[in-house]
């Protein structure tokens, strides 16, 4: 299988990859790792005239710390990501989940930006940046914008990003005191998409939830946030009862699509299921216990 | 399309070679550079046949453009052999009977081979995490595992 004609651009800065987007308008496409868009090329399913690779700007790789936010350059690798001593130390969501994602070799393509911009609803990072509420920086020929994950994601492949703009980006917090934070991913296989999973981030103080962020990945047409579990445990301690209420409200908001990982009934089950470990992991770390 | 000219390093020799943009990293190798120890099983990066080295990293190269290559370093199964030695690994997968109808094996080798400077001693667990993106239809994986923790251990204490 060999993708369409296309032209190959092989910029060296972000300005002359914004030139090139402006340029070709409608026509052109990021090339970012490579690991969504070129699979769908070969399958005829995009068929872009003009390819601009990403993968040669320095500037859009590396990880930073300033301010107590954490920024993420679009192009880091998931294998970058794994490997990140800040990330592990200040933010370790984002290593955990890039960890469960595909197999190594793909790991040392893909990349984060392209992960969240191509928002297929079994894509991991659209969840974790949920739950971590992160911001994209995101770039195009009139300047800067900041965007919040929130609000971002809009439907399958579909996100507020403008046709040829850049995401630059990502910021994410530094992780508090008392903080915990779980990925639980159920796969059939290695290299599998999830059947469901959730991100859980939470703030443990004296026993009682301060603030939960849970969101799910591959049960809607995008990630979903759970906002109605999440109100069931703030501000309280963690129950048996509770947590079952919070599962319960997690599963209603889950509308999967049929396919080979299993019906409609089982990704609910499933997606409560892991809400209900990502929650307990999440709180044993907060506390001292994970 | 017009073709590109590209250059780049394969199994430490420069090549130059003319492309079209739309052609996948392993038709050029194995079509035009004819180095066909890269195999293609799935061509869709699921199995790992045609896993090389570029850059110092393993990738499939049924999903990287060989324009992607230019002005990169590749290694190839055939790159492992060097003054007529094989390598540790190739002679592990051979001592433990690593592999059976050889299909597999040259992805499994590159990825072993880049796996084992990313972790020089490796545990079961994660050699078995560190293979996952390689697939053997054959041998059940147990020799495999064993010939990466034999060549590990040749290697540490040659
Ligand atoms: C075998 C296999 C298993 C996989 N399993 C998983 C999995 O379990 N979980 C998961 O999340 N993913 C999985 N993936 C997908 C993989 O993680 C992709 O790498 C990822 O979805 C896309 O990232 P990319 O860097 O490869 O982007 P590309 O494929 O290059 O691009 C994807 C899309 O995003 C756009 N884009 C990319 N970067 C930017 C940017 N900076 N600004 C604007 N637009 C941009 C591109 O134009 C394109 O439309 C798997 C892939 C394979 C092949
Ligand atoms: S041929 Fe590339 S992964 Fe199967
Ligand atoms: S030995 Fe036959 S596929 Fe692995």
């Amino acid at each position: 299988m060999i993708p369409p004609e296309f032209e190959y651009h092989r910029p060296e800065t972000i300005d002359q990859a914004l030139v090139l987007l402006t340029q070709h308008g409608e026509e052109a496409k990021i090339l970012a790792g490579g690991h969504s868009l070129l699979p769908l090329m070969k399958l005829r399913f995009a068929e872009p005239a003009h390819l601009v690779d990403l993968n040669f700007i320095e500037s859009l790789r590396g990880i930073k710390e300033s301010n107590g936010l954490i920024e993420i350059a679009a192009m880091t690798t998931e294998s970058q990501l794994i490997t990140s001593p800040l990330l592990l130390d200040k933010c370790p969501l984002i290593p955990d989940a890039a960890s469960q994602i595909a197999d190594p070799q793909v790991r040392s393509r893909g990349t984060i930006g392209g992960d969240i911009v191509h928002a297929d609803p079994g894509n991991d990072h659209p969840a974790i940046m949920l739950a971590l509420e992160a911001s994209f920086v995101i770039l195009g020929s009139n300047g800067e914008r900041i965007v919040p994950a929130s609000g971002f994601f809009l439907g399958a492949f579909d996100t507020q990003l403008e046709e040829n703009e850049i995401l630059k980006a990502i910021q994410v917090p530094v992780s508090v005191a008392g903080s915990g934070h779980a990925y639980c991913k159920l796969k059939r296989k290695t290299g599998d998409f999830a059947t469901a999973a959730s991100a859980v981030s939470l703030v443990v103080e004296g026993g009682v939830c301060k603030k939960i962020n849970i969101a799910l990945t591959n049960v809607g047409a995008t990630a979903l946030k759970a906002e109605a579990a999440e109100s069931i445990l703030t501000g309280q301690t963690l129950s048996d009862l509770l947590m079952e209420k919070a599962v319960e409200k997690a599963m209603a908001i889950c509308d999967p699509a049929e396919d080979l990982r299993g019906d409609r009934e089982y990704k609910i089950h499933m997606a409560g299921e892991m809400t209900r470990r990502a929650i307990r992991e999440a709180f044993a770390k907060a506390t001292g216990g994970g | 399309m017009a073709k590109k000219h590209i250059s780049f390093t394969l199994n430490r020799q420069n090549i130059d070679v003319l492309v079209e943009p739309r052609e996948l990293l392993i038709h050029v190798i194995r079509e035009q550079l004819q180095k066909t120890g890269s195999h293609i099983g799935c061509e869709t990066s699921h199995c790992g046949a045609c896993t090389l080295d570029l850059n110092g990293q393993s990738v499939k190269a049924c999903t990287v453009l060989a324009v992607q290559a230019e002005g990169g370093e590749v290694l190839t199964v055939e790159g492992l052999l060097q003054n007529d030695k094989l390598h540790p690994l190739q002679e592990a997968f051979m001592q433990e009977h690593g592999l059976q109808c050889g299909f597999c094996t040259p992805g499994m080798l590159m990825r072993a081979y880049r796996f084992l400077q990313e972790n020089p001693q490796p545990t079961e667990a994660e050699i078995r995490s560190g293979m996952a993106g390689n697939l053997c239809r054959c041998t059940g994986y147990q020799n495999i595992i064993k010939a990466v923790q034999t060549a590990a251990k040749n290697m540490a204490s040659a």
